[in-house]
This record gives structure tokens, C-alpha cells and sequence, in this order.
């Protein structure tokens, strides 16, 4: 039987209310009429959502967001999947030291990741500001794909690969045809979630950012230092909305427990 | 003449010897188990057929040509898993024709032929299925039907029936045997249950520690073990160190501590190297000590020092001037703890081993 304890209930209730309350009252400000953002609102309109597809610099800066997060997602996963592999495959002399590397642009504060990487890379070599963006993003991409995927290739029976090739497949050949296809889900979550830690990304960006090229947080930021309409919601309402689907996604694929493991 | 050899063999794991100049040669069509206890190297000794293992040194000859150095993938080899390694993105059908794919067979080809073996493990109308769909022994036919359709020149089995219950396992072992036998194909197969080994195999190869203890007919294995290791492996529980051994025409006498035993003259223990005895706990005989005396030979007076329940018969621990023997024995009013009794060695079954 389940026992029931209403100090423990009301607790729960207010945790909730607390992590969940400012995300309601910024959807509900985003349908403000007037030119301030307030709660609560005193008119109703959809006027601020259709303002951020008029502002340009939002156009250009999601254009530039969504361009650096989707190659730097690549090159995470094509220097990610093999780590991830090697990792999960083999035992070698230094591993652990080597699982800490790659998770420890998670750990690192992105301030001093993206000051350092401003001060002693892009400055040092007189990167293009995209290249910077590109790479910066990749690095905070990696960790994620490479927890993601090794996760996914902790079920994975690797007797299967020896099957393969007992069967004639070559090395190569029996990890695009044997591993590959079996721990897709796992490279879809991976290619989502470091796709949101990318996109959403402000501590590395604002280093990286210069004349001209802005990302769309970064340019989120500007916006509201200048002005104090409701667009600024109407847009967090709608990242909301992005990122929710992204993760019903990943859920349906592998789960959300890859969050609390390791 | 051998199908494939293995000479001088070794290999070393973490710098121990699993394999120290291991030999052994199998012949075309034969059926052969490895079998041992676990850690005795008949795994690896599988694996290193197969290719998925390299030796430190030695050769293994395919029909005479040099195979050591030949990859995994250029020897057409089957290889049946512990574990069935069945692809788990791939339907049945696509998980048998996957060998055939490699080989650039044609569409028409990989049908008739997954048709065909689908046929011969008993498992058509399940090509469009998941192996996650299908039970053990069932995943277990795919695996051997996916080994078999690439018609390889040998046949690999990595305990393969271990993962299944006790009923399937028996009719998985005479499935095996069978399809073995219809298509004659070399197989050389590994496990650590002796009766399935001795139920399908032409050839038992006894392993332990790295070598092979002892290769031969399950019959001669069972009836003549060579070894004390061998002896003990298939049951001959008790074992005696003789000091003294005299070949006569017909018998051979061999004494311990002054106590004389016969053991009947065959070709299998002759040689003057064998000088442990061994004998199965259902053959000593316990009587009672009042009886008439017949022969003070192959006779040790003894006591019960502890007696359990089998069921078909009573066990028996006895305490003799010469150690502690085990016997099985029936009987319907059985002897007692602490009864003074008179253990017999019936001079027919006691063999004679190193």
C-alpha cells in the first residue's frame, strides 16, 4: 500500500511550481498586446511572435546558429563515434584518464573554456570568427556525443562483430554494417542533444562572436539590453517548444536515463 | 590424411601460457569436441582455428597450405557463438543471406540457398522475423543455418547449447548431429558437458592445462582413460598409487602397502608407465565381513565412515589402511556407519593410468 504524506506532497508542488512557474509566465507575457513585457497581460495578441520573423538580425543570427551548430554536430560525431567506440570496445592502458578528457568540457566553466580558447587559439592563429564558432561549438558538442553514443554501445553485444567477420565482412565493413546500424538510435539522440547544447549556447559563443556574425542566444542577449518588448518571450516560448520536441524525441529513442548514468 | 593441423601452437595471455606447443590434427568429415574444464584453453584453441586468435608461434596448415596468418574474413570458416551473435538490426532471412551478400551471390542464388538451409534447421516461414522475436533454441538454428549457407570448409561450435534449458539442449545436440552428418562437414566443437561431447562426437579431445590429455572414440575414452586427470574427469573417483607393478602373461600384479591387487592384461594398459590405478564408485563392491573369504587379492578391509541417500543407490565413503574410497552401491537393508566391512576391486575394472 502507498502511503500518503501531504508535507511531502505540498514540498513536491512547490519544487515544481519553482522550477516551472517563470517558464508559464514567460509563455503567458509572450501574448502581451502592448509594447511592454508584464504579467499579467492586460491585452491579447500573436503581434510579438510575428515580429521575431521581421527583425533581420534574427533571421541572420538563427541562419548562422543553426549553420554552426549542424557542422559542428558532424565533425563531434565523426571525431565522437570512433572514441566512443574505442572506448566501449577496447581495454588500454590510460582509458580512464582519457574518459575524463573528453567529459571535462562539461565540467570546465564555459567562461574560462571560451576565454581561454579566444586568448590562446582564435587570437594566437587569427581564426575567422566562424571558424572559431565552428570549432568552439564542436568541443562542447563532443562530450555529449561521445557519453551519448558509448552509452548506446554499452548493450551492444560485440560478439556480433566477430559473427561478421567469421562471415567474410572486412574490419571496416563490419562496423558499417554491423555497429553503425545497431546503435542508431543512439547516434539520433546523440546528434539531438548535442545539437540543443550547441544551439542554445551562450558562455563559449560570446567569446567567439564579433562583428557581423552573431549566434542566436548571443543575439537573444543584445536584444534585451536595447529593448523591452514581449519578442524576447514570444522567442524563449518558442525554444521551449523546440527543445521540448527534441527531447520527447531522444526519450522515445533511448530513454532519459543516460542523464542520471555515470 | 589430416584436413587441418595444428603444430608447435602457442599462445600467451597476459604473459601466461595458454597454449604451450599445442598439437593436434583433425581429419576430413570427423566430428571433434574440445572438452575440459574451464581455463583449460579449449576456447582459445577454438578461437585460433577460427582466426579471431593469433598464436605467438607455430603453424596451423589447411590442407597443407600455411592458414596462421590468413584473417578471420579469407577463411570460410562457420562459427557458431555461445551466445547465437545473431544481428539484431537484421531479420532472419537477412541475417543468413548476410555471408552470401559478402560473396556477391545473386538475388536468385541467396534465395534458393537461405531457402535450403532455412530447410535443413527447421525453420521456414520465419525468414521476415526479428531474432528478438524468436526463443534460444530457435535463435540457435539461425546461427547455425547463418554459418552453414556460406558452405564452409569447417565448422565452429563455441558452447553452443550452454545458454539453452536441459530438454532443448538434448534435441538441439542430435539436430546438431544430424546436420552434420548429412552435409559431412568438418566440425570441431567445444564444451564442458562430457555426456553432450560423447553423444555427438566421432573424436573427444580431453584438455587440460593447454595440452590435450587424451584423443580418442568416446568409448575408449570412457572405458580406457589414459591419465589419472582424464580418469577423474569422467568419474573415476577413486585412485591408487601402486608401489609395485609385475607384468605376467595375462595379468598384471601391483601391491600397496602390502596389499596385492589383479588388474586383467589388455592392450590399453600394458605399458610399465601406468602405475596409478582407477576405479568408477558403481564398480567397487562392499561386503559383508562375516562372509566366506574367497581371495585375500583385490580386497581391503575397511570401515563406513559416512553413507548418503541417492536415491538409486546408497554412497558410501569407506576407510580402508589405504586411504578413502567412494562406492555406489544398491541395496535394500544398507550397511551401516561404523560397520567393520570388506572392500572388493573387481580385477576387470580397474584400469590402469599415468
Amino acid at each position: 500500500m502507498k502511503q500518503k504524506n501531504r508535507g511531502l506532497a505540498v514540498f513536491t508542488f512547490l519544487v515544481f511550481v519553482f522550477l516551472l512557474g517563470p517558464l508559464l509566465i514567460i509563455s503567458v507575457t509572450s501574448f502581451e498586446g502592448g509594447s511592454v513585457l508584464k504579467f499579467p497581460i492586460e491585452t491579447f495578441s500573436f503581434k510579438w511572435y510575428e515580429n521575431i520573423f521581421k527583425v533581420n538580425m534574427f533571421l541572420t543570427s538563427f541562419k548562422t546558429s543553426i549553420i554552426v551548430s549542424l557542422a559542428g554536430n558532424l565533425l563531434a560525431l565523426i571525431l565522437g563515434i570512433p572514441a566512443a567506440y574505442a572506448l566501449s570496445r577496447f581495454d588500454f592502458k590510460g582509458k580512464s584518464v582519457l574518459n575524463a578528457v573528453f567529459i571535462s568540457p562539461i565540467l570546465i566553466p564555459g567562461i574560462v573554456l571560451g576565454f581561454t580558447f579566444l586568448r590562446y587559439i582564435v587570437t594566437t592563429y587569427h581564426l575567422p570568427i566562424y571558424t572559431g564558432l565552428f570549432i568552439g561549438h564542436t568541443i562542447i558538442m563532443l562530450p555529449f556525443v561521445i557519453r551519448v553514443i558509448s552509452s548506446s554501445l554499452s548493450t551492444f553485444d560485440f560478439s556480433i562483430e566477430e559473427a561478421a567477420h567469421s562471415l567474410g565482412a572486412s574490419k571496416i565493413g563490419t562496423f558499417f554494417q554491423v555497429v553503425l546500424p545497431n546503435i542508431k538510435s543512439g547516434i539520433i539522440a546523440a546528434v539531438m542533444i548535442a545539437f540543443l547544447e550547441s544551439f542554445n549556447n551562450v558562455d563559449i559563443s560570446v567569446f567567439m562572436t564579433g562583428p557581423g556574425v552573431s549566434t542566436f542566444p548571443i543575439q537573444m542577449l543584445t536584444y534585451v539590453e536595447t529593448y523591452f518588448d514581449p519578442t524576447i518571450a514570444a522567442i524563449s516560448v518558442m525554444l521551449m517548444i523546440i527543445t521540448a520536441f527534441f527531447m520527447f524525441i531522444v526519450e522515445r529513442l533511448m530513454g532519459l536515463s543516460y542523464f542520471t548514468k555515470r | 590424411m589430416a584436413l587441418f593441423t595444428l603444430e608447435n601452437i602457442s599462445v600467451a595471455y597476459n604473459k601466461q601460457n595458454i597454449l604451450q606447443d599445442f598439437n593436434l590434427e583433425i581429419e576430413e568429415g570427423k566430428f571433434v569436441s574440445l572438452l575440459g574444464p574451464s581455463g583449460c584453453g579449449k576456447t582459445t584453441t577454438l578461437r585460433l582455428i577460427a582466426g579471431f586468435l593469433e598464436s605467438n608461434n607455430g603453424k596451423f596448415l589447411y590442407k597443407g597450405k600455411d592458414y596462421t596468418k590468413v584473417p578471420v574474413n579469407k577463411r570460410n570458416f562457420g562459427f557458431v557463438f555461445q551466445n547465437y551473435a545473431l544481428f539484431p538490426h537484421l531479420t532472419i532471412f537477412d541475417n543468413v543471406a548476410f555471408g552470401l551478400r559478402l560473396r556477391k551471390a545473386s538475388k536468385s542464388e541467396i534465395e534458393k540457398r537461405v531457402a535450403s538451409v532455412l530447410e535443413i534447421v527447421n525453420l521456414r516461414g520465419f525468414e521476415k522475423r526479428y531474432p528478438k522475436e524468436l526463443s534460444g533454441g530457435q535463435r540457435q538454428r539461425v546461427a547455425i543455418a547463418r554459418a552453414l549457407v556460406i558452405e564452409p570448409d569447417l565448422l565452429l561450435f563455441d558452447e553452443p547449447l550452454s545458454n539453452l534449458d536441459a530438454n532443448l539442449r538434448e534435441n538441439m545436440r542430435i539436430e546438431i548431429r544430424r546436420i552434420q552428418q548429412e552435409l559431412g562437414i568438418t566440425t570441431v566443437y567445444v564444451s564442458h558437458d562430457q555426456e553432450e561431447c560423447f553423444a555427438i562426437s566421432d573424436q573427444v579431445a580431453i584438455m587440460n592445462k593447454g595440452i590435450i590429455e587424451q584423443l580418442s572414440d568416446p568409448a575408449t575414452i570412457y572405458n580406457y582413460p589414459k591419465t589419472k586427470f582424464v580418469a577423474d574427469f569422467i568419474g573415476f573417483k577413486n585412485f591408487i598409487d601402486f608401489e609395485d607393478q609385475t607384468i605376467h602373461e595375462n595379468e598384471i600384479e601391483l601391491t600397496k602397502s602390502g596389499y596385492t591387487f589383479i588388474v586383467q592384461k589388455n592392450k590399453e594398459n600394458s605399458d610399465t608407465d601406468k602405475k596409478v590405478g582407477a576405479i568408477r564408485p558403481d564398480n567397487l563392491v562392499i561386503r559383508p565381513i562375516q562372509g566366506p573369504v574367497t581371495s585375500t587379492k583385490n580386497a581391503l578391509p575397511g570401515k563406513v565412515k559416512i553413507r548418503t541417500y541417492l536415491g538409486r543407490s546408497y554412497q558410501y565413503i569407506v576407510e580402508t589402511p589405504i586411504g578413502d574410497f567412494t562406492v555406489n552401491q544398491e541395496m535394500l537393508v544398507p550397511y551401516q556407519v561404523g560397520e567393520e566391512i570388506i572392500l572388493e576391486f573387481p580385477a576387470n575394472n580397474m584400469v590402469l593410468v599415468k
